[in-house]
């Protein structure tokens, strides 16, 4: 166990690792997607309130679970780097930063487009919607903080603290529809006694969630490569495995 | 069903497929910057170790 941490936590291994799992991942991602939005758009039943309105759940759901998804894995990842000084952690860290901003920013835009026609307004200042948009702002800050640190040891430290204090928005964004009266209808999938939704209207949308984790992994290796570049741009494997080429 | 129903979305068309476009684009848009981002920095390393190739020979 502790052998393959080791290994693991070495840069050129873990860049090789990540450059033979990415076209897996992006497969994968580019199958379930497909397949999953096949099945939401035209498979799947209209729903008997919203009509066919409803299928903007399999963008939309997917979309949120991974902004919260992505948040903890972040921190998890800076927790790491700073308990263990482990500077691919932090690497990996900096790479989950624009692709969470980019689906927080998904799961409210197609929110907003949902509400429009069901709830008769794009934006309310409730619960659920302004904690999602502090998780955008978290994301953000994150990036606007080490962006205005030159130097990497300590933009580490900095922006892992702020993702690590960022965490206590999560269960607050998770939670917000069941503390407070919300516009936002409750959990349909993660609920007592299973998900509120018949089998042929379930299935795409976990087939959409598990296309959308596929697709992080896949972006999110990529990104890791770009940073442990720059991060070991002065060691001997990067500069043999550049110029070799 | 026909296609032209399946476009409509009950009347929801507007709203649903806009949704769909923002996400497929996100996701896109997602795979190029990421691939970019290795690749320009490939070509950076690549022309700084060619530079002190260089001048480290000429000293």
């Amino acid at each position: 166990m502790w052998t393959w941490f080791h290994k693991l936590s070495s840069p050129p291994h873990f860049y090789r690792l990540s450059a033979s799992l990415i076209p897996w991942f992006g497969w994968l991602a580019a199958a379930f997607l497909i397949v999953s939005l096949y099945g939401g758009l035209v498979t799947a039943p209209a729903d008997y309130q919203q009509g066919d309105g409803f299928r903007i759940i399999y963008v939309h759901v997917p979309a949120a679970m991974l902004s919260l998804f992505i948040y903890m894995f972040m921190a998890t990842a800076a927790a790491i780097g700073v308990i263990w000084r482990m500077k691919l952690a932090h690497a990996v860290a900096v790479a989950c930063a624009p692709i969470g901003a980019s689906v927080t920013f998904l799961a409210l835009a197609t929110g907003s487009i949902w509400g429009k026609p069901m709830w008769g307004t794009w934006w309310a200042w409730d619960a659920r919607l302004t904690s999602e948009l502090i998780l955008l702002f978290l994301y953000l800050g994150y990036m606007g903080l080490r962006s205005a640190i030159d130097d990497t040891n300590r933009a580490d430290r900095a922006s892992a603290i702020l993702a690590l204090v960022g965490v206590v928005n999560v269960p607050i964004v998770h939670y917000s529809v069941t503390w407070w009266n919300s516009l936002h209808q409750g959990s349909t999938l993660l609920k007592k006694g299973g998900p509120a939704l018949p089998p042929d209207m379930a299935l795409p949308l976990f087939g959409m969630i598990i296309g959308f984790m596929c697709f992080f992994g896949a972006v999110a290796l990529t990104r890791v490569k770009r940073e442990v570049l720059v991060r070991e741009q002065n060691s001997k494997w990067v500069k043999d495995m550049v110029t070799s080429k | 069903m026909t296609f032209m129903e399946f476009l409509n979305m009950g009347g929801y068309a507007v709203y649903v497929w806009s949704s769909v476009g923002l996400t497929v684009a996100v996701l896109i848009i997602n795979v190029i910057t990421a691939r970019r981002a290795v690749s320009q920095e490939l070509e950076r390393l690549r022309k700084r170790y060619a530079n002190e190739a260089n001048t480290g020979a000429s000293q």
